[in-house]
């Protein structure tokens, strides 16, 4: 029997209709194109896909459903930059996978949990995304552990907020 | 095996979508340096996302447009009294910059200067981003359909903005000058020292390629030097901000764009552009002054004297090289000296040089009359075979003062009725006497 640290009640596993699935991630990344085009630090310190990505795979408790849902978005980001295709779709399926492997293993229904691990989440993103980057595409990047840590905490907060009203959508499966 | 394989069923998954992706990246990352073409995927997930874009720039542009032009009209009074006094200042300073700007044109024909003209623009509106800080793109709403580019340029009255990275039906991809990808020949204003402007990791702008031991300081202008041939020649890139050491032999020099790339808002794409030889025809408008100058009678021509040519020498430092041509008339002069003394506006002794035998492509004197007068000559290698010695040679002294005129500046007051002007030896057979 695998030692978990959450009760029966808090390992339901919960599902989305398809508009859901289909239009929130849609929506997190049409908000992160057009947002920045009157505030650019939005794009340099949130990142919404990636909360997007944390949330359905912590709510689904199934990594290969939440790895699969990491690197379509993830994809789709990348589309949308001038860089290579794949370096956000990497980053993603890799957080995507963690993610629902913690949310079977863990309470992620609370506030503080949640603030936690998307902490470490955007941390552990960053961090695939620099290595991809730096070592395999050969982009310049610059790594800053302040701004890092920052943007990690705004989007903690971000994503409780969202997480919030997402959890609406829940549907149990 | 089977057993293995189901027991890490997940984490054989996540290897394997990995594994793709690396696979994926690792064939643009190959092919990256050919000449690719758009990747049918980029052009879906961009026709996804952008027409929402466009239908809330729409609506917000729709908002804003009626509540700032029937709404909001506070102070539009003020304003525009304000905006009239303004114009009216513009006015004069335009009257100023013409005959400057006429000077100018008239110069570069005489060097037979190649200009580069924006012959068409197309202006778009800025309708989204990259969404990410690693690549620092913009989308625009006008694409193929406005017979858009690659490799166009993207401008705003400020400055440069970057170039048409990708074109899709009726949308574009700009790649912004503060992307590390980007690269754009520039040359600082007065230093004339040459280098590429290139983007940084974190957004900033740097000027590369200029050597350590060259002065250049903070505040500089930087300009394009059209050598990318993207960018036009001349237009702002920004100032120089900061200068420092490089760890090579070059300077790390900051720049801050003309352009606030963070808040664009609509652009204009440089759809055309000509290059074309400045002419005669180009130079600015003949004055009546400069008409009625030449058609009044002269004063009869004095021979030539060494007092004359001192008196040219002094209206101008080059007129003493123009000088000693006169001394020697046999002297076949050369292209670039022609032009040098033209430029340094002497007049004066080329007509005497220029016999029928000498071939010179462009006497002084017809050319520093030119500019004296701003009228046209419609043909440099007549006005030299007119200037033989059986026409009455043009007087010096108030030719010399003409051209001074205008090579102080003062194109308008080239033609000023105190310089008298000396017939032209192109113009000298049409006029009255």
């Amino acid at each position: 029997v695998p030692i978990t640290y959450t009760s029966g009640e808090q390992v339901e596993v919960y599902r989305f209709s398809l508009p859901v699935t289909v239009g929130v991630p849609l929506l997190a990344l049409f908000v992160q194109a057009f947002v920045p085009r009157r505030f650019p630090g939005f794009a340099v310190y949130l990142d919404l896909p990636l909360l997007v990505t944390i949330f359905f795979a912590m709510a689904r408790r199934n990594p290969i459903s939440g790895l699969f849902t990491g690197a379509v978005i993830g994809l789709l980001q990348d589309m949308l930059g001038g860089n290579q295709i794949g370096i956000y779709g990497i980053a993603k399926t890799v957080v995507g996978y963690l993610a629902s492997s913690l949310g079977v293993k863990l309470d992620v229904e609370n506030a503080g949990a949640r603030l936690l691990l998307t902490l470490g989440f955007y941390l552990i993103h960053s961090a695939v995304y620099f290595t991809v980057a730096k070592g395999m595409v050969s982009l310049s990047q610059n790594w800053s552990w302040s701004r890092g840590v920052l943007a990690a905490l705004a989007n903690a907060f971000l994503g409780v907020i969202l997480y919030f009203f997402l959890d609406k959508f829940k549907q149990r499966a | 095996m089977e057993s293995v394989l189901g027991r890490y069923r997940n984490l054989v998954i996540l290897v394997g979508v990995l594994f793709l992706q690396i696979l994926g990246l690792a064939v643009q990352v190959k092919r990256s340096n050919d000449t690719e073409n758009t990747r049918l995927i980029r052009v879906w997930a961009v026709d996804a996302i952008t027409p929402f874009e466009r239908v809330l720039i729409w609506a917000q542009n729709g908002t804003g447009n009626l509540w700032h032009n029937y709404v909001y009209l506070r102070g539009v009074r003020a304003e525009n009294r304000q905006l009239k006094d303004q114009i009216e200042q513009l006015r004069l300073e335009q009257v100023r910059l013409n005959d400057d700007a006429a000077q100018a044109h008239r110069l570069q024909a005489l060097l037979a200067f190649k200009e580069q003209f924006i012959a068409k623009t197309v202006a778009a509106q800025v309708i989204g981003s990259s969404g990410t800080d690693a690549s620092r793109l913009l989308y625009i709403d006008k694409g193929e359909n406005q017979h858009l580019k690659r490799d166009m340029a993207v401008i705003t009255a400020d400055g440069i903005v970057g170039k048409v990275l990708q074109v899709y039906p009726s949308v574009s991809q700009v790649l912004l000058i503060n992307d590390q990808s980007s690269g754009v020949g520039t040359i600082l204003e007065k230093s004339r020292l040459q280098g590429v402007l290139k983007g940084t990791a974190n957004g900033q702008v740097a000027l590369e390629g200029v050597m350590s031991d060259e002065q250049v300081s903070p505040g500089e202008a930087v300009l394009t030097s059209g050598g990318d041939q993207i960018f036009p020649k001349g237009l702002p890139v920004g100032t120089v901000t900061k200068v420092s050491t490089g760890k090579d032999l070059f300077l790390n020099i900051g720049i801050k764009p003309a352009v606030n790339l963070s808040k664009l808002e609509e652009v204009l794409v440089v759809v055309e552009r000509q290059e074309r030889q400045t002419t005669v025809q180009d130079v600015g408008r003949v004055r009546a002054a400069d008409i009625l100058a030449q058609r009044l009678p002269s004063v009869p021509d004095k021979p030539p004297s060494p007092t004359a040519s001192a008196g040219a020498a002094a209206a101008g430092s080059a007129a003493a090289g123009a000088a000693n041509a006169a001394a020697k008339p046999a002297l076949k002069p050369e292209g670039k000296t022609q032009v040098g003394s033209t430029t340094a506006g002497s007049p004066v002794a080329t007509p005497k040089v220029a016999t029928p035998k000498v071939s010179a492509p462009k006497p002084a004197a017809t050319a520093a009359d030119q500019a004296a007068s701003g009228t046209p000559k419609p043909d440099v290698q007549n006005g030299a075979q007119n200037g033989s010695p059986n026409m009455p040679p043009p007087k010096s002294a108030p030719a010399a003062g003409s051209a001074t005129n205008a090579a102080s500046g003062g194109a308008a007051g080239g033609a000023a009725p105190a310089s008298k002007p000396t017939p032209d030896p192109a113009t000298t057979q049409d006029s009255p006497h």
